[in-house]
């Protein structure tokens, strides 16, 4: 590596990332099929046929929730860089630098606050993309000042969480995140607005065994792997081969953990509708709301 | 019979060349050793010394780790009397990883709440190796419960490698089960204690150690994931544990400097595991003058200490 590969690289890549890759053949995960990226953008990253539900950006996905992908976008606290000067077989100050490249965020968690289906609602966005939407110092303080905001503005919050868990390079400092989102997850609850958590793939490790885990209502995508320990480290634990649809979404609901598997289609109506009622807001015809394949009907 | 760990060979030798010497002198076969006995002795107490005052971070890991080390019940049974222990998460078993219950910490009623690793083979199979599963932590949210309500202090004992990682677990929501505990520890109006034993393994650790003081024994370790499991993920190669150790900050001595525990609890000399008797009385000393430093908190600004302490973690690194 030298001061060519670091600058001036990182800055190349960023400049191709605002072409739209027009002609872009996407496969199928799950059918190797091949579909057109267009095709499944347009579909909210779900796949046409399959309904494959890809990830999906902070900011699409903010931009898919609220009215006329309005929404004011929540400034975040700065914090501490680097704290442990951490350096695995790269730095971890050149991995956040990378990140950003990437996705063009500054870390895994973004907050707006907007009309959904014209009830004011705050939610936070998990980018899987950011390292893996690991749970650090930075990602933490997002989450948190979204909640305080939810709470001191009275609106309910809505959690799109999908991590890999805890930020390893910030060591014991990305643990003491679970405790310190649950005290504002507590404060959201003292304000005695609706906390509404939508699980997607995949949200596992210290994510899972804190906020994603708290909320009033929880919500999972269809197919999102959502657990506590990864199925490579259950398989290395207890050396067998893992069932067929553990830890997925529909699992979940089946022994208790989430209350629906709602198709990325039928998200927002279903978010809308239940801030209105949980709220107490009148009834209103939501708007905007994509026809869903028969396929998908849950 | 004592055991050594890899880096403590100089001692090791030291020790059983004492020992040999003391076979002849009792077996009448030498006789004018006592002095070599004193010096090798002392040689020997020297060498335990100088190594356990500069631990690596793997060194302590192994330590924290040692089979010998006083574990939950040990502590326990020296520090609290007449103690009451309960069985079950009232929901759907027992969990004997995470063990609880009722007693009397210095003749005042206690909630003790703790992983237990086992000490045999057979103790070791029947906690899971202080493994706990849904069941312990759903057991401590209610203990914790009674203990808010019958205004009963709260005394966490950490020693975990962490939650265990098994279909069972998971297929009864062990994420939950973790974040359920750690939101009870925050929903506290009466004093909680956390003392770090021996291994303070990620979300099966802070389960149960989000507690209004954090303390650590010198040479335990408090880490998001074991150094094993770090160098797996990020090396790739799980030879790199003592790299993992060394960068992910996890001695008592680091996590001072962070504010993530409050204080730290003095070893014997060549650790706890030499003198157990010794670090379980200054473990005693070290929570009863964590819940003293509490006793002016009433119940509503107790549990505003905890939140703001642990809001406040990290929010002054620069």
């Amino acid at each position: 590596m030298n001061w060519i590969s670091n600058v001036v690289r990182p800055k190349i890549r960023s400049f191709l990332r605002r072409e739209v890759p027009e002609n872009l053949w996407i496969k199928c995960p799950e059918t190797g099929q091949l579909v057109f990226y267009k095709d499944v953008e347009a579909n909210q990253f779900v796949i046409p046929g399959s309904n494959y539900h890809m990830r999906i950006g902070a900011v699409a996905r903010l931009k898919n929730l609220f009215d006329n992908s309005e929404y004011e976008d929540i400034p975040l606290p700065e914090v501490a860089v680097d704290p442990l000067k951490f350096r695995d077989e790269r730095r971890y100050a050149d991995r956040l630098k990378d990140a950003r490249t990437k996705t063009n965020l500054d870390d895994a968690v973004k907050v707006g606050v907007g009309l959904l289906d014209g009830l004011r609602v705050t939610a936070a966005v998990q980018d899987f993309d950011f390292m893996g939407g690991s749970l650090g110092m930075a990602a933490a303080e997002a989450v948190i000042k979204g909640l305080e905001t939810a709470a001191r503005r009275g609106t309910p919050f809505i959690m799109f969480a999908a991590s890999g868990g805890a930020r390893m390079q910030e060591g014991i400092l990305s643990l003491m995140q679970l405790p310190r989102t649950t005290v504002a997850v507590q404060e959201l609850r003292e304000a005695r607005k609706p906390y509404i958590v939508v699980l997607t793939n995949p949200t596992t490790g210290g994510v899972t065994a804190s906020y994603a885990m708290l909320g009033d209502v929880h919500i999972a995508e269809p197919g999102a792997l959502v657990g506590f320990a990864g199925p490579r480290v259950i398989e290395q634990t207890i050396r067998e081969k893992l069932p067929e649809g553990f830890q997925r979404a529909e699992y979940l609901k089946e022994h208790g953990m989430v209350d629906m598997v709602v198709h990325r289609h039928n998200l927002r109506a279903t978010l809308a509708e239940l801030c209105r009622i949980l709220t107490k807001a009148p009834a209103v015809k939501s708007r905007a709301t994509l026809p869903v394949p028969a396929t998908a009907q849950a | 019979m004592r055991s050594y760990l890899d880096f403590e060979k100089p001692v090791a030798e030291l020790e059983a060349k004492v020992e040999e010497l003391r076979t002849m002198q009792e077996s009448g076969n030498a006789v004018g050793i006592e002095e070599e006995i004193a010096r090798l002795e002392a040689k020997a107490k020297q060498a335990l010394a100088e190594l356990y005052a500069d631990l690596t971070p793997w060194q302590k890991t192994q330590v924290a780790r040692h089979p010998q080390r006083p574990h939950c019940l040990d502590v326990i049974g020296t520090l609290v009397t007449d103690f009451m222990p309960f069985a079950g998460d009232r929901k759907f078993g027992e969990d004997e990883a995470i063990v609880g219950g009722f007693g009397r910490f210095r003749g005042e009623s206690i909630c003790v709440i703790g992983h237990e690793k086992g000490s045999s083979t057979e103790s070791r199979l029947k906690h899971n190796f202080g493994m706990a599963r849904p069941e312990g932590y759903r057991k401590a949210v209610r203990l914790m419960d009674m203990a808010d309500r019958f205004d009963i202090p709260v005394l966490a004992l950490v020693d975990t490698a962490g939650a265990y990682p098994g279909i069972g677990a998971e297929e009864r929501g062990q994420a939950e089960a973790i974040a359920r505990s750690t939101d009870a520890c925050l929903s506290l109006s009466v004093a909680n204690v956390a003392v770090i034993l021996g291994e303070g393994g990620s979300g099966g650790a802070i389960a149960i150690a989000t507690a209004n003081r954090v303390l650590m024994l010198e040479h335990a370790i408090y880490s998001v994931i074991s150094p094993e499991g770090a160098a797996s993920i990020l090396w790739r190669d799980t030879s790199k544990a003592q790299d993992a150790a060394t960068n992910m900050k996890i001695t008592a001595q680091d996590l001072v400097r962070f504010g993530v525990i409050d204080d730290i609890v003095g070893e014997p000399i060549g650790g706890a595991h030499r003198d157990p008797a010794a670090a379980i009385a200054a473990t005693g000393d070290a929570i009863a003058a964590a819940f003293t430093g509490l006793k002016h908190l009433d119940r509503a600004a107790l549990r505003r200490q905890r939140r703001e302490k642990f809001l406040a973690i990290g929010r002054s690194i620069v």
